[in-house]
């Protein structure tokens, strides 16, 4: 015989059940963020952020790595912005939905599923070994940039397609050309937007170690110039966390990370919503 | 005369800037292409030259005496992907039927972008996690080395949740209201609406959720060399170490040199395969219902 439950008693143990799951997700995600902000936010100082590390980064602050980071960010997000920003414009303004656009597409779409560490391989044998570049800044920001550029390209793409059809028709009636009506009209309204697909993009190089370990690789000295090796603050705290180096130091490193990617996506967010908003 | 000049220089700039941005708009192809070459082109020919056969099912790695034997590897990959999708799955779309279905409007907007913030978290942090808390409890309370499968697949199951999350609650978005109305008008309850209605509805785009959350899983690297133990050999419990193919290449890509490197990219190629598959799988499953 089939028992009978009786559908709202279901509901209810169903709607407990979820609840319970759901506390526990945002707990989890939470509690990530607090410990290391707890554990890192007091080793963080003036002299934490402004000292080079000394003796492998048992003391010292993680100055050279801060600028390793923002070198190699600039570099991934200069190269990688026009190219993104040129593929969506192309894709939304020079042409019509056809076997072309789907290629773009779908080969945008495998660049963005490719795991890091893959970015890492081919980035060393192509950039370090086969160009000869070695490991260097210039190595990283072009993997970097290979990495982030699908990223760039969907959201720009989206933030072009949501500037109304009707700003493109009056510039085309005042006689402009689509190039000028592009740079003059539409870009300039869908800037906010693409400026979301930037800092998510910042976001992403950022927090990467995997790609660019391989790439830049680790040395700790100040970069002088595009072909110094430098080391990012993800890859500083991986290695000062796996080798043991100084437990105190991952946790400042990891907090200083943690903080500038939240503020680079909040940032990015509060952009898009606002965008958003404007033409909805 | 000169209006005539002028607007057929106007038409030449048209057309060249078209070009150019026709080649630009391929740079992702191409650069999908060159990574697919160098990295096939590093990886197959050691492939062939000791046998697909003994690379995918050989169960000893021993690089440096010339064995690559890559089965360790990736029955690794497949336990801590299939551990991460066991944990993940439920408590992702728990948390998006909540969200969703349960719950005011309000906390969802709140809720929402907080979830897929914590999406920018880089792996290594989740990975740090793992060494200092999750580790030494599975370690001291189950026993094992605690770097092991489940520690492993914890860690992937949490990082993966904002993907899954994010992408099921847009595909829940996205059923027409008169779907759940038409429900609750027939008299079913909240739970029988999203069980019968909502979720057979949404069921290609969390699908999709799920296979991108799995490619995240199998992809990952850093996170998990830090709290999966890495011995290179078949884990025969959930609380042995394990190796996958991202941490074999991450690991001895620093010092590999010669047969040994290709060996690495023969992981690598591997890995991409996978990897495409998963890809292609959920772009045909998302499109196959979109509109």
């Amino acid at each position: 015989m089939r028992v009978r439950i009786d559908p709202r008693a279901e509901q209810q143990f169903f709607r407990a059940l979820l609840w319970l799951l759901t506390g526990v997700t945002i707990f989890i995600l939470f509690f990530i963020i607090f410990y290391v902000l707890k554990k890192g936010l007091p080793v963080v100082s003036l002299e934490f952020l402004t000292k080079n590390p000394v003796e492998m980064g048992k003391a010292g602050g993680i100055f050279s790595t801060i600028l390793g980071t923002v070198a190699l960010t600039l570099l991934a997000i200069l190269i990688a912005s026009p190219l993104g920003i040129g593929s969506a414009i192309y894709l939304t303004e020079y042409t019509r939905e056809n076997w072309v656009t789907r290629v773009i597409r779908f080969g945008s779409e495998c660049l963005a599923g490719i795991p890091s560490i893959i970015f890492g391989l081919f980035g060393f044998i192509f950039f370090v070994v086969k160009l000869g570049l070695g490991w260097s800044l210039l190595s990283g920001g072009l993997t970097l940039a290979f990495m982030i550029l699908p990223t760039i390209i969907r959201t720009s793409e989206e933030a072009i397609r949501s500037v109304p059809y009707c700003y493109r028709e009056v510039s085309f009636s005042l006689g402009g050309t689509r190039w000028q009506t592009v740079t003059r009209v539409v870009l300039p309204s869908a800037l906010p937007g693409i400026a979301t697909g930037i800092m998510l993009g910042i976001g992403r190089s950022i927090g990467e170690t995997a790609a660019v370990i391989f790439t830049a690789g680790s040395s700790l000295h100040i970069p002088t110039s595009l072909f110094s090796s430098s080391r990012t603050m993800s890859v500083h705290f991986y290695i000062l966390a796996r080798e043991g180096i100084s437990m105190s130091k991952a946790y400042g490193t990891a907090a200083v990370l943690i903080v500038a990617i939240l503020a680079i996506n909040i940032v990015a967010y509060t952009l898009m919503n606002r965008f958003m908003r404007k033409y909805r | 005369m000169k209006r005539a000049e002028a607007m057929t220089r106007l038409e030449r700039n048209e057309k060249l800037i078209r070009v150019a941005l026709l080649l630009v708009a391929f740079s992702a192809v191409s650069i999908l292409l060159v990574i697919t070459v160098f990295i096939f082109g590093e990886g197959t020919p050691i492939m062939f030259k000791y046998g697909l056969k003994k690379f995918l099912f050989g169960l000893d790695w021993y690089p440096l005496e010339k064995s690559y034997g890559l089965l360790p590897m990736i029955i690794g990959s497949l336990f801590v992907t299939s551990g991460a999708l066991v944990i993940g799955v439920p408590l992702g779309l728990a948390c998006a039927i909540v969200l969703t279905e349960f719950s005011s409007k309000r906390l969802r907007r709140i809720l929402k972008p907080v979830i897929e913030l914590l999406a920018g978290i880089p792996s290594v942090v989740y990975g740090f996690m793992g060494v200092v808390i999750l580790v030494p409890f599975i370690r001291d309370h189950l026993g094992g080395p605690g770097l092991s499968v489940l520690a492993a697949s914890i860690i992937l199951g949490i990082m993966i949740l904002p993907t899954i999350i994010s992408i099921s609650i847009d595909s829940l978005e996205a059923v027409p209201r008169s779907y759940r109305e038409g429900s609750i008008a027939l008299g079913a309850t909240r739970w029988q609406t999203t069980r019968m209605v909502m979720f057979p509805a949404a069921k290609t785009g969390i699908i999709a959720s799920i296979i991108l959350g799995m490619g995240r899983a199998i992809g990952e690297t850093m996170a998990v060399i830090m709290v999966a133990g890495n011995a290179a050999i078949i884990p025969r419990s959930f609380l042995d170490p394990v190796r996958t193919l991202t941490s074999n290449i991450a690991l001895e890509m620093g010092y590999a040199a010669g047969e040994h490197r290709e060996a690495l990219f023969a992981t690598g190629v591997i890995l991409f395969v996978i990897i495409m598959v998963l890809n292609t799988i959920a772009n045909l499953t998302s499109k196959r219902n979109a509109p």
